[in-house]
């Protein structure tokens, strides 16, 4: 019993050195962003500031095309989300509560689609989206994120349709309700919380995209939010770290707390099936 | 509404009847079919299209006077044998091969590390631990690199300050960016440390299926840990082993972000390619479509038969249900 509590208290010190080890970089990051340029460019790192300061947030939000990349960021992924959950929706359910021929190469294709690099697609979208004038466009932006928001839908709300049992479904069309009527009254409720956790999840993948943004948006004030960030440093000759910091800081504040309320939901779908939940 | 026409029929003439019905059967089996459409319609034209597109661009010149005209030169193989015969593209494959091997192999054996001291932690430890994962986990890729950036600018980096003070040795102004390997190393620990929680959370959830009576039995015999390890524990995570394993190849071997923003244009030359850098340089910035698509083709041909396994272990899974 004591040799275990000895040991037990070893392995919590190990797991605190590593938390440590892990967490760093996002806490410098914060604590960067907050401390006065003295103390930033100082030989000694100064750990924790004391006097935190908010001139570098100040500094970040005024660099130009701040608030129109921080628009056009929005516009791309809400866009994006809203037509791929809608029509993913719909997919989802025929491979939830159907079966059909030509079901298995539809799996096969949501998944193998989610498995292709994006480096390797940037030249047939940028011919292509050329082709139709839609390099440099909004628009072409958000056709090719729907390349990857798509099958990722499909397949993740097709795993919380599944969980709904058939029988409530059967029992509402029982009670005299159409089969449209039990969908919208049973189906559609009970799917939402997967819906609203799909969609985050989307929402996330596309808000931190940054090859497609970059390969296809030329002008400074049509470009997003993480090409805006990487463009940071370049900017400027010389490196205004803190300004850098507080950018990043800001670019990641939605994701982390969007992570945060659906992190448990979605992180198994990749793996599902492997793991028992 | 179909079905409640279907019964009204049924009480007369049984011909009408059977024709209704398959009437119905009908319009009933292609519910999922009209359900899965839109799905099929949007990815057939966003890369169905494209794919094909990219196929027909290999096997053509298009530079940008043709991107410019819509319209491609066909010069057959031309671009293959161009690029097999390029030097550079054998050497950021194998590059890009040894780098893929050296992050899998870390994340995953670092991750399943992680993954077992979690099960020997108090709850107060486990939480924060977890809690830290998830942290890292959702910290954006494009941010990250700004943090490592910053963390090893050879100036005033925190990393050269640390490791000197631990006297790991002298590295008062280290230029981490100077050699290709140790551009490479910085890139290989922004990766794993972006990919580690999301493997050793996995292989975590896997651990709870590790029967605790076979464990304390072992450990009755006399059995020591590393046996225990392999005879028990291991067979229990092979399945998720091998599908974190697979997920990380494939995301590896196309890593582009990291690298291309972490080595910064100015470093980057063929010296320090990865396939996707490769395939950017060539195709991208020196606008030779013709070419790059027969990169990018290639480049596809090898991650689709890295997929295979994981694909089809999804596929049974998904079809199974």
């Amino acid at each position: 019993m004591n040799r275990r509590r000895t040991a037990s208290a070893g392995w919590n010190a190990v797991a605190v050195v590593l938390f440590v080890v892990m967490v760093f970089p996002v806490f410098w990051m914060i604590s960067t962003a907050f401390k006065p340029d003295d103390q930033i460019i100082g030989a000694n790192p100064t750990w924790f500031s004391l006097h935190p300061t908010l001139a570098h947030f100040r500094a970040a939000i005024h660099t130009p095309f701040f608030w129109t990349d921080v628009k056009n960021s929005l516009i791309i992924v809400c866009t994006t989300v809203a037509i791929s959950i809608a029509l993913a929706f719909l997919a989802a359910i025929a491979l939830a509560k159907y079966r059909f021929t030509g079901r298995k190469l539809f799996i096969v294709l949501m998944i193998g689609i989610q498995m292709l690099p994006q480096a390797g697609l940037i030249i047939p979208l940028y011919v292509v989206l050329a082709r139709y004038h839609q390099v440099n466009a909004l628009t072409g932006v958000i056709l090719t994120y729907m390349t990857f928001a798509l099958p990722f839908s499909v397949w993740t709300l097709r795993g919380f349709i599944i969980n709904i049992p058939r029988e409530l479904e059967e029992a509402a069309m029982v009670d005299g309700n159409s089969r449209l009527g039990a969908f919208v009254k049973i189906l559609l409720p009970l799917a939402a919380p997967g819906l609203v956790a799909t969609s985050v999840f989307a929402f996330i993948t596309s808000w931190n995209e940054y090859i497609f943004a970059r390969v296809l948006l030329n002008d400074q004030g049509k470009q997003t939010l993480t090409v805006w960030l990487s463009s940071f440093l370049g900017s400027s000759r010389h490196t205004d770290w803190g300004a850098l910091l507080a950018g990043s800081t800001l670019t990641a504040i939605p994701v982390l707390v969007f992570f945060l309320l659906v992190q448990r939901k979605i992180a198994f779908g990749l793996t599902a099936g492997a793991v028992k939940a | 509404m179909a079905q409640a026409e279907g019964t009204a029929v049924a009480a007369g003439a049984s011909w009408p009847r059977r024709r209704r019905l398959s009437r119905d059967r009908i319009l009933r089996g292609s519910v999922p079919y009209v359900l899965i459409l839109p799905v099929v319609a949007a990815i057939g034209a966003i890369l169905g299209y494209p794919l094909y597109s990219l196929v027909r661009l290999s096997l053509q010149h298009y530079g940008l006077f043709e991107l410019i005209r819509h319209q491609g030169q066909w010069v057959g193989l031309d671009n293959f044998a161009s690029v097999l015969r390029d030097p550079v593209f054998w050497h950021t494959l194998i590059r890009t091969v040894v780098f893929t091997a050296v992050n899998v192999a870390l994340t995953i054996g670092l991750g399943t590390l992680i993954a077992l001291l979690l099960t020997r932690v108090s709850a107060w430890a486990r939480v924060l631990l977890t809690g830290g994962l998830v942290l890292v986990w959702a910290t954006p890729v494009v941010v990250a690199v700004q943090i490592w950036y910053w963390m090893t600018n050879y100036q005033n980096g925190v990393l050269n300050f640390v490791l000197t003070r631990l006297r790991i040795g002298d590295f008062f102004q280290h230029d981490w960016y100077a050699t290709t390997f140790s551009q490479l190393g910085l890139t290989t620990t922004l990766v794993v440390w972006g990919a580690l929680p999301f493997v050793a959370i996995s292989v975590y959830a896997s651990l709870s299926q590790v029967p605790h009576e076979l464990v304390e039995a072992a450990e009755i015999d006399g059995a020591r840990p590393w046996r225990i390890f392999m005879d028990v524990t291991l067979p229990i995570l092979r399945p998720i082993l091998r599908i974190v394993t697979s997920l990380s190849s494939i995301w590896d071997f196309g890593v582009f972000t990291q690298p291309f923003l972490l080595i910064t244009q100015s470093h980057i030359h063929p010296g320090n390619y990865l396939m996707g850098i490769y395939l950017f340089e060539e195709g991208y910035v020196k606008t030779d479509f013709g070419r790059g698509a027969a990169i990018s083709l290639l480049m596809l041909l090898m991650v689709a038969a890295m997929s295979v396994f994981y694909v089809r272990k999804m596929v049974r899974m998904g079809d199974g249900e």
